[in-house]
C-alpha cells in the first residue's frame, strides 16, 4: 500500500485516497472536439513516471496532483492543484 | 505431433512418464515471417493456431518476452461465460463459449473445461430486476439463462448464508448453465502445442522493443533477439497494449491497472458452480485441486507493478466470508496480481491500428480469458484477410470518438468493466 503525504493531513495510507484521473486527460472547459478526443482517448498510459490527480476522499477531501512511478510506486511530488486562473 | 490419449497415458505411466516428447519446439527466430504475433498468452497463441489451421499460413511466429502463459492467461480466475447484457458482447462471448465446448477435442489437449454453471446472486428487489432484465436479454439472443428463486439458490449452493439477517441477504439469482471454468495453463499449452505442430515458431524470451515502419507501413519488429521482418504484426500483450502500440507511435484508449486473485488451501469439494454477485464485488469458485479461488474489483489506479494492494484482499475475503461463513475456517494460501489493459468502455479493441499492417487485440480488461478461443479466431481472420469478422466489427478503435462505445456497465468513459 502506498503512503501519500497530504499537504493538509500529513502521511496517510492509500486506503484513504482515490485515484481520480491522469493529468493528461484533464480537459479545458473550452476544449475543441479534436482536443477532447485526443486527451480522453489517446493516452500515454506511462510505464514509469506519471502525473496524476488523486483525491483525499476519506480524509480532507482535497484534490492532489501526484508525480508517481507506475512500477515502483515511488511518489516524488504531491501538491495542491493550482487555483483556476 | 504425438497424439495424447488414455492409452498413451497408461503406457507412458509404465515407464515412469519418461517417454514424452517435447510439446513444442524451441526454434531460433528466422529473419522474416509473413505474420508475427507479439505476446504468447492465450490470445496470441490462439491467433497463431487459427492462422495456421484455418487460413493455411505456415510462416508465423509468436514472440513472447517471458514464457508462454506467464501473463494474465496464467494468473486469471478462469471464469468462462457469455451472460452479458449488450448484444455485441453477447455475440462475442457466445462465439467464444461455443468454441470452448469443443476445444479439448480440437486441440487434443485436456483444457478441463467444466460447465458447472455461472450464477449471479441477487441481494435485493432491484438486483433481481436487473438480473431478470439480463436474463431476458440473453434468452432473446438465444443464450441459456435461468432466473433462480431464493429456494433454488439455497439448493444449488447450500454453503451460502441464507439467513434473513445475513450481511448480503439472498433473494435469488441468475444462472448460465453452460458457463463454468477451465484450466488456464492448459489453454496456453494446448494452443502452443497445436500451433507448433502446424509449423508456428513459438519464441520465448524474445521481447519486442520497437517496430520498423516505412511509409506508414509496418515492415518488422525490433526484439531482444534481433530484427525480425514481417508483412503483418498482431499485438496481443494484455496490460502492455499501450506500451507496445506506443512503440509504433499509436496511443490507445486504455489504462493499465491490476487485478488480483486469491486462493485458499485445498479442501474437499464444497462449491460446484461459479458464484458471482450483482452488487457484491467478489466472485468465488473451487478449483479441481480443491482450492477456493476468489477475485474482486481491480485496484483502481494505474500500475504495472503486479503487486496488489492489501485492502483488496481484506475486502474480498470479508465479502466471501459474509456470503459463505464456512470460508472463515480456511487459510489463504496465495495471492497475486496481473496487469490488465482497462479500456474506457470495458470492451475489447479488435482492429487495425493507424499503421498499415499493424493490428491490435487488446483492451480485454479483466474479462478476456473467456474470450480466448473466439478472439483467436476473429483476430486471425482480420490478420489473414484484412477484413474484420462481423462479430469483431463493433470493437473498432474509432468507436470512442464516434460515440459508439460498447458500454456494458453504462458507466461512461472511465477505465472500468462490469
Ligand atoms: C487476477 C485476474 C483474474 C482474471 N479473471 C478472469 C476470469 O475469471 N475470466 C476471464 O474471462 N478473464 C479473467 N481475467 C482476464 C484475462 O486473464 C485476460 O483478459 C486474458 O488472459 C488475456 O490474455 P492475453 O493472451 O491477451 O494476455 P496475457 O496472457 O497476459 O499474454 C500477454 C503476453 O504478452 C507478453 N508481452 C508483453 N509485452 C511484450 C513485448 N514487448 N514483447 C513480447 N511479449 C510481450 C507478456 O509477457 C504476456 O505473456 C483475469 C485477469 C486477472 C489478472
Ligand atoms: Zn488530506
Amino acid at each position: 500500500m502506498q503512503l501519500i503525504t497530504c499537504p493538509h493531513c500529513g502521511p496517510r495510507a492509500q486506503a484513504e485516497f482515490e485515484f481520480d484521473r491522469a493529468v493528461e486527460s484533464v480537459l479545458a472547459l473550452d476544449a475543441t472536439e479534436a482536443e477532447a478526443v485526443a486527451r480522453l482517448y489517446r493516452r500515454e498510459n506511462p510505464k514509469g513516471w506519471s502525473w496524476e490527480l488523486w483525491r483525499h476522499s476519506a480524509g480532507c477531501g482535497v484534490f492532489l496532483k501526484l508525480h508517481r512511478h507506475t512500477v515502483t510506486h515511488e511518489i516524488a511530488e504531491v501538491s495542491l492543484l493550482d487555483a483556476a486562473p | 505431433m504425438k497424439r495424447y490419449s488414455s492409452l498413451g497415458l497408461l503406457t507412458a505411466g509404465l515407464t515412469g512418464h519418461t517417454s514424452w516428447p517435447r510439446a513444442w519446439r524451441d526454434p531460433t527466430p528466422k529473419t522474416r515471417y509473413d505474420i508475427v504475433i507479439i505476446g504468447g498468452g492465450g490470445h496470441g497463441l490462439a491467433t497463431a493456431y487459427n492462422l495456421a489451421k484455418r487460413h493455411g499460413l505456415r510462416n508465423i511466429a509468436v514472440l513472447e518476452k517471458g514464457w508462454i502463459g506467464g501473463g494474465n492467461t496464467g494468473r486469471n480466475t478462469t471464469i468462462v461465460r457469455s451472460n452479458y447484457r449488450l448484444p455485441q458482447m453477447q455475440d462475442l462471448m457466445e462465439f467464444s463459449l461455443k468454441l470452448w465446448e469443443t476445444m479439448t477435442d480440437e486441440l487434443n489437449y485436456n483444457v478441463m473445461f467444466s460447465q458447472r454453471g455461472a450464477i449471479f446472486l441477487g441481494h435485493s428487489d432491484s438486483d433481481m430486476t436487473k438480473l431478470a432484465e439480463r436474463g431476458d436479454a440473453m434468452l432473446a439472443r438465444g443464450l441459456d439463462a435461468e432466473l433462480l428463486s431464493r429456494d433454488q439458490v439455497a439448493k444449488m449452493i447450500p454453503v451460502l448464508d441464507m439467513s434473513r439477517d445475513a450481511r448480503f441477504p439472498i433473494e435469488g439469482g441468475l444462472n448460465q448453465p453452460r458457463g463454468g471454468s477451465a484450466r488456464h495453463d492448459a489453454v496456453a499449452w494446448g494452443y502452443a502445442r497445436a500451433a507448433d505442430a502446424l509449423g508456428v515458431d513459438i519464441i520465448q524470451n524474445c521481447g519486442v522493443t520497437g517496430f520498423s515502419i516505412r511509409g506508414g507501413k509496418v515492415e518488422g519488429v525490433e526484439t531482444t533477439r534481433g530484427t525480425i521482418g514481417a508483412d503483418r504484426v498482431g499485438i496481443c500483450v494484455a496490460g502492455h497494449s499501450g506500451q507496445v502500440a506506443g512503440l509504433a507511435g499509436v496511443k490507445l484508449p486504455v489504462e493499465s491497472q491490476l487485478l488480483q486473485a486469491f486462493v485458499t488451501e485445498p479442501i474437499k469439494p464444497m462449491i460446484d458452480t461459479v458464484i458471482m454477485s450483482q452488487s457484491v464485488h467478489c466472485y468465488i469458485s473451487q478449483s479441481d485441486k480443491g482450492e477456493v479461488v476468489l477475485g474482486g474489483d481491480p485496484d483502481n489506479y494505474p500500475t504495472y507493478s503486479q503487486r496488489g494492494v492489501p485492502m483488496r484482499l481484506e475486502q474480498v475475503a470479508g465479502e466471501a466470508i459474509a456470503l459463505i461463513p464456512a470460508l472463515s475456517k480456511l487459510r489463504m494460501l496465495r495471492s497475486w496480481a496481473g496487469t490488465t489493459d482497462m479500456s474506457f468502455d470495458g470492451a475489447p479493441i479488435l482492429d487495425e491500428l493507424p499503421v498499415e499492417g499493424l493490428y491490435l487485440s487488446g483492451g480485454w480488461c479483466y474479462g478476456g480469458f473467456k474470450a480466448t478461443p473466439g478472439s483467436g479466431w476473429l483476430f486471425a481472420d482480420h490478420l489473414a484477410t484484412g477484413e474484420a469478422h462481423p462479430v469483431a466489427k463493433p470493437f473498432a478503435l474509432d468507436r470512442f470518438e464516434r460515440g459508439a462505445t460498447v458500454d456494458e456497465a453504462g458507466a461512461g468513459p472511465k477505465a472500468r468493466d462490469r
